[in-house]
């Protein structure tokens, strides 16, 4: 029998080991949002400096007084404009297919199974992809349009993920009710589904496109490292993007290129937490709407 | 399913308002264009897997026509710029597989105990903080970690470590960890969630503690998941590339020293297609090659989550 002192005994050390592990739990938490903080804080001080209108209204230069972003910036919006209009039709396009006219069987498993794999494949083998495809073989240079064509390719695994999940919250009734009236599959999807999906939709295009406007290795790979210091006026012009320019700039020794570097890393931040904020916006706002 | 809707001549002989029910509006031209078009749309997708895998097999075969494989495999050099060439990939997947390394120290057991601190301990106000919070860090661009790796931690790390060399691994390795801590935190947490209550309840029910609860009850219910995450993490980080490009140097170097210089294989292909190398050079070719053996190594770590997911999921 065990005497009731030596199961006090165990039990206080058996509660403090759980509590030091509670706090150890709490420490390992906390030390990514610390690392978070670090960054955005080292970020900020570094770049502060430079951060003024002219920085955004000049051009890149080799004197780091002179130096600003606004090819960068102007890249950067064709660069998504392109990229959506061509991911965003066809993501949508696909998630309808796969969630309303697609038989179920092998086939639409073995598209699904590919799809989740698209999203896993590192970046710049997209790049490879757009470098040999876009660039040499459709002889498209080292242009917007190459550029966003390969960024499309790359977002449009997560566009279709998260249409996908946007049609499957859908009661089916909605869908059926439809049916009952005689409408058309072509009906329920224009007129129905796509009106009631589309805010998540529009969500989850925000978060991909946000992903694109940070990605840098594709659009290394297909050769828009260049000094440019002209705006685009068509799709088939070369072009830098904001995470391109501060790549740039952070691979410079001069420590003043570095703090340029950081002034961009700003703007970017500040750009993507914009769009974030569009989004989780947008999902609140038409939460109180959803059907149940 | 919508198709079978047939409407039959004999039985509705003149329909009110004169319609006629004798056409399907179902299978019309109308419907079907959509049909086709929203399909091939869908096809695009699996183009893009058969695009990638040509791509990199076809462009290789140029770069092994000049070098064997058994060079490619067996070889310890990767000189692709020196006058005497050597194509061995030993020295790139050296250098990758010691930045997964570090980053798998850093981000494993971080991530894992933040999934289990969310799912477990925190109340539910620490959690609408905590879990947003890890979830920016996912939404930082690589190439933002690249610069804090070179100019916030490096120097950070030369303070405790003299003579470390500016680009070096283990910086690198350290900030692809952070990296990847939400992703290895969202996903286990998630694992961790799916084991269902009773099971938890029915261990404090024969009086374990908390941590004796997540430790035996919890933690092995989601052990599928967990590695699953893990797996997939450490996916992402082989196929990093800005983080290494800019912190860890071009120096292909056969070592697992995390204080020199190492180049990946995400960081070369980089590298070749930022210098001037001409096209149609084996130099050029040589990405290829590297690239397929990049996309075999993440589509297998892949595969092998998804398959650990399937084959050892606890059904409850």
């Amino acid at each position: 029998m065990i005497s009731s002192q030596r199961y006090d005994e165990r039990i206080e050390r058996r509660r403090r080991r759980g509590l030091i592990f509670s706090g150890l739990l709490f420490v390992a938490t906390v030390s990514g949002l610390v690392v978070l903080i670090t960054l955005l804080v080292d970020v900020v001080m570094q770049g502060a400096q430079w951060l003024d209108w002219d920085f955004l209204t000049r051009f890149p230069s080799r004197i780091p007084e002179r130096a600003g972003i606004k090819s960068a910036i102007v890249g950067s919006i064709w660069m998504i404009l392109l990229t959506a209009g061509i991911s965003v039709p066809i993501g949508v396009a696909s998630a309808l297919y796969l969630e309303e006219y697609a038989p179920r069987g092998w086939f639409l498993k073995l598209i699904q199974i590919n799809i989740n794999n698209l999203a896993g494949i590192p970046s710049v083998v997209y790049g490879i992809l757009g470098l040999t495809l876009f660039v040499r073989f459709f002889a498209l240079g080292r242009s917007l349009l190459a550029g966003a064509l390969t960024m499309a390719l790359l977002i449009l695994p997560i566009i279709i993920i998260s249409a996908q999940e946007a049609l499957r919250a859908i009661p089916s009734g909605i869908r059926e009710s439809a049916f009952a009236l005689g409408a058309t599959r072509r009906q329920v999807v224009w007129s129905h589904l796509l009106p009631m999906s589309a805010p998540s939709i529009m969500t989850g295009v925000i978060l991909a496109l946000s992903r694109a406007i940070g990605e840098t290795a594709p659009l290394i790979m297909i050769g828009a490292l260049t000094f440019i210091a002209f705006l685009p006026t068509s799709a088939l012009d070369p072009f830098t993007v904001l995470p391109i320019q501060i790549f740039n700039w952070t691979a410079r020794p001069q420590a003043d290129f570095q703090s340029l570097a950081a002034a961009g890393i700003v703007i970017l931040m500040i750009v993507l937490f914009l769009m974030n904020l569009s989004a989780i916006l947008l999902r609140n706002h038409f939460e109180k709407y959803r059907l149940r | 399913m919508a198709a079978s809707q047939h409407v039959s001549k004999k039985s509705l002989p003149g329909a009110p308002g004169g319609a006629d029910l004798s056409v399907n509006v179902f299978r019309s031209p109308k419907e079907r264009v959509v049909e086709y078009a929203l399909g091939l749309c869908a096809l695009i997708s699996v183009l893009t897997t058969l695009g990638i895998a040509a791509v990199l097999v076809f462009e290789s075969l140029n770069f092994f026509a000049e070098v064997s494989i058994v060079e490619f495999l067996t070889e310890t050099r990767w000189t692709p710029q020196f006058t005497e060439k050597h194509f061995g990939i030993w020295p790139l997947l050296s250098g990758t597989l010691l930045i997964t390394v570090i980053a798998a120290i850093v981000a494993l057991p971080i991530g894992l105990m933040s999934a289990i601190f969310i799912a477990e301990y925190a109340p539910s106000r620490i959690r609408k903080v905590l879990k947003p919070g890890l979830e920016l860090l996912a939404g930082i661009p690589t190439v933002v970690y690249g610069y804090f790796a070179l100019t916030f931690v490096t120097p950070l790390l030369q303070t405790f470590i003299p003579g470390l060399n500016i680009y070096n691994a283990l910086s690198a390795g350290i900030v692809v960890g952070v990296m990847i801590i939400p992703m290895v935190s969202s996903l286990s947490e998630d694992a961790i969630r799916a084991v269902p209550r009773s099971l938890a309840e029915g261990a404090y029910a024969l009086g374990a503690t908390r941590i004796e609860v997540v430790l035996r009850v919890m933690v092995p219910g989601a052990i599928s998941g967990i590695v699953a995450s893990f797996i997939l993490a450490l996916s992402r980080a082989v196929g990093e590339t800005m983080i290494v490009t800019l912190a860890a140097g071009a120096m292909p170097n056969l070592t697992a020293n995390p204080m020199e210089s190492v180049q990946t294989m995400t960081a070369f292909i980089v590298n070749v297609s930022l210098g001037d190398t001409p096209q149609g050079t084996v130099e050029f070719y040589s990405l290829f090659a590297v690239g397929l053996v990049l996309f075999l190594m993440t589509l297998s770590m892949n595969f092998l989550a998804n398959f650990i997911i399937r084959r050892y999921r606890e059904q409850y």
